[in-house]
């Protein structure tokens, strides 16, 4: 149930196939927690990841997964290479394709990069963020997450707070709830939300009180100051003061309600510290364990099909 | 030289009539019925050639994208007869001795007309006025830093003074410079879905609002390269309503794509200004056959595959458009916006007014520049066989209809479609 080649972005999938991913990260997520994690699903085949823009978390997850499925994996830092000496993402992506690798884990600063690359190589490649257009396993993560806390992934309200226009979580995050007929609120000033975002299905709000009544998941987010550049916002104190989460505005949602947010964090910016290291409200460190069983299960999935692709490919030949 | 059975188009008198045309020492000697043997146009249309307003022809600086001889022969077979050339080269056009080598490499190897436009400003920086008395005396036809908008307003009123006192005519590409800084789509949901930084059609209207108000004060004859959307023309006509000698332009891409055309971040539809929403492009349709907007240019911006093979933020603006021009705008006659008199009022009739030049007339006495095209043939169009050195034409692999089948300039034959 998940007949694709590459994973781009959540645009394109269908919620059956995003249960087929989530139902089977599960699997991962008992796996990972035993004392031998290893498994041998992706063995012999090779696993590259190639980071354009800085990450940690990102990146060390993707390698753990690959590594915990018996992949081959090399991470490659890509801003301190050839890009340096010229050399064009598309040359770049041949020269390591012409190494026979099984699967691309790509960053990029720039929108599209990643499909861009997809089109140019022949293994499967899952988007690891590319500019302000997608982070699918984030979004699936995410997901699952909500899945295992709330028993269900429909029929949630769901509230996502802060820095929407610059955020690929934010984009993926919302095609994914809203593909699982989820109610979505955004929660911004109107300075950090996109144009014709109004369209995307999602009630708006710059009032975090309306906004989180009644939500389950309130969903912050960081806010990118690298991605700015000039007066979004009047300074700190104040977003914190009229979008920061606390203990008094999380008190407007359910009472149940899971504080979620995709990391780094920005203590006392977007979301006060104490909250944020709450274990009865926060599942911040649970994000970080399911995404790399979810990304294991999305590498599972892409590599069964490359697989029985290039069998049938071979038959071709003969 | 006899042009005999043709549909003649006549954007003047906004007639199509059947008859034949006699060209005498490279003008028009006689229309209507004339006796005697010449070339049998078998009914195909006969209209004035194109006169083509910025023109990217990339000498000096990057030949490799672009020659006077392959941009001469791709509109040659496009059916433009005059190419009016921007000055956004490297280096930039903007002293005579600059100029004078680009109109003896036009003349060497350009079958077309060729009248090169010169900088407003030193290198296009906006900050000191070209020599523009020299440059107007040396052959420049029109004063334009392409799409390098003129931050500094105080620069642009001295230009515009100065230009005023000359009679020479300024063009510029009207946009608020500070708002469209780094973005290369046009904002709105799809933008969004893209993630790609954006621009509002609001930063053309304000851009052409600064600029109009300085026409006011100044009394320069203007003309906007490219009015793409609702907000701006409304500036436009309250504009030409109150008097000034203002002129609009558009691109045939405008006209003809939207933005839902990039997709899945296709750089060859990556064009100054960002393509717009459907609404927009209609209403420049309908201004350009209600005669608001006055000319259709091609906007031909010639880019090697290594600078549109990038991600989108990263790769070149602009598309080639010389062999696409006519058959795309006959997509706007077909689709029933537009007469074939009408069309060729923007392509060139008004273009060549505005310059102040002879042609763009089918008139005893006009120069013989004509273009000889059936309107309705179909084809697709296959970029590899463009004659343009550079193929990043957003049209590739579209259904097409419409093909030039033979060009003359001043009575001499410059293309003529081989049969297939």
């Amino acid at each position: 149930m998940f007949p694709h080649r590459h994973l781009l972005g959540i645009e394109g999938l269908k919620a059956p196939e995003i249960t087929t991913i989530l139902d089977l990260s599960e699997a991962y997520v008992a796996q990972n927690r035993k004392t031998n994690k290893h498994l041998d699903v992706l063995t012999g085949l090779t696993q590259i990841n190639m980071f354009f823009e800085n990450s940690t978390r990102t990146q060390a997850s993707f390698e753990l997964a690959g590594k915990r499925l018996g992949a081959d994996v090399m991470s490659m830092a890509m801003q301190a290479s050839s890009i340096k000496k010229g050399e064009t993402l598309i040359d770049t992506a041949l020269t390591l394709n012409a190494m026979h690798p099984d699967i691309l884990v790509v960053r990029h600063p720039n929108a599209g990069a990643v499909n861009l690359l997809a089109s140019k190589v022949n293994c499967s490649v899952l988007n690891a963020g590319d500019g302000r257009h997608e982070h699918p396993t984030q979004a699936l993560l995410d997901a699952l997450t909500i899945r295992r806390r709330k028993g269900r992934l429909h029929r949630l309200t769901v509230a996502i707070c802060g820095d929407i226009a610059h955020s690929r979580v934010a984009r993926s995050n919302i095609l994914l709830l809203g593909q699982m007929e989820n109610r979505i609120r955004l929660i911004a000033p109107p300075t950090l939300l996109p144009s014709g975002i109004d369209q995307f299905g999602v009630e708006i709000t710059d009032n975090m009180e309306e906004g989180l009544k009644g939500a389950d998941v309130v969903m912050m987010l960081r806010l990118q100051k690298e991605r700015m550049d000039g007066a979004f916002i009047p300074s700190e104190r104040e977003y914190f003061h009229r979008f920061g989460l606390d203990e008094a505005k999380l008190a407007h949602a359910k009472e149940d309600a899971i504080v979620m947010h995709p990391g780094p964090m920005n203590r006392g910016v977007e979301i006060d510290g104490t909250l944020a290291d709450d274990i009865n409200r926060s599942v911040i460190q649970e994000q970080v364990e399911m995404g790399v069983a979810v990304r294991m299960a999305a590498m599972d999935l892409l590599a069964r099909n490359l697989k029985a692709w290039r069998m049938r490919d071979a038959e071709v030949m003969v | 030289m006899i042009l005999t059975n043709a549909r003649i188009i006549d954007p003047e008198a906004g007639t199509e009539t059947q008859g034949a045309v006699r060209i005498e020492n490279g003008r028009i000697a006689e229309i209507g019925d004339i006796d005697g043997d010449g070339i049998d146009c078998r009914g195909l249309c006969l209209a004035p050639g194109i006169v083509d307003i910025g023109v990217k022809v990339c000498e000096p600086g990057e030949r490799h994208k672009e020659s006077f001889r392959t941009a001469g022969l791709a509109a040659a077979a496009g059916g433009i007869t005059t190419m009016v050339t921007r000055p956004d080269t490297d280096p930039v056009i903007d002293s005579p001795e600059i100029l004078q080598f680009v109109q003896r490499r036009a003349a060497s190897d350009a079958v077309v007309n060729v009248l090169p436009m010169a900088a407003l400003t030193k290198n296009r920086a906006g900050r000191e006025m070209s020599e523009i008395g020299f440059l107007k005396d040396a052959g420049a036809v029109a004063f334009t830093d392409t799409d390098h908008v003129t931050q500094n307003t105080r620069v642009l009123q001295r230009c515009m003074t100065y230009a005023r006192s000359l009679d020479a005519l300024v063009i510029a590409h009207p946009q608020e410079p500070v708002l469209s800084a780094g973005t290369c789509v046009t904002s709105g949901p799809f933008a969004s879905k893209l993630g790609l930084p954006s621009v509002s059609p609001l930063a053309e209207r304000m851009g052409l609002e600064r600029d109009i108000a300085l026409v006011s004060a100044t009394g320069v004859r203007y003309h906007a390269d490219q009015v793409t959307c609702s907000a701006s023309l409304e500036v436009l006509a309250r504009a030409k309503a109150v008097g000034l000698d203002v002129t609009g332009g558009t691109s045939i891409h405008h006209l003809t794509l939207n933005e839902f055309d990039v997709d899945d971040y296709r750089t060859f539809f990556k064009v100054k200004p960002p393509l717009r929403a459907e609404d927009d492009r209609m209403a420049a349709v309908e201004a350009v056959a209600s005669g608001l907007i006055d000319i259709i240019s091609s906007m031909h911006t010639p880019q090697d595959e290594e600078s549109k093979r990038l991600p989108f933020e990263e790769a070149a603006s602009g598309a080639v458009g010389l062999e696409t021009l006519l058959p795309a705008s006959l997509r706007l006659v077909h689709a029933g916006h537009l007469s074939l008199a009408g069309l060729f009022r923007a392509l060139s009739l008004n273009p060549a007014r505005r310059l102040g030049l002879e042609a763009g007339r089918m008139a005893k006495d006009a120069p013989a520049d004509l273009v000889l095209f059936d309107p309705d043939v179909p084809f697709q169009l296959d970029r590899a066989r463009l004659r343009s050195k550079s193929k990043n034409t957003p049209y590739d692999l579209q259904r097409m209809q419409g093909r030039v089948e033979r060009t003359l300039v001043g009575g001499t034959t410059v293309f003529e479609r081989e049969a297939t």
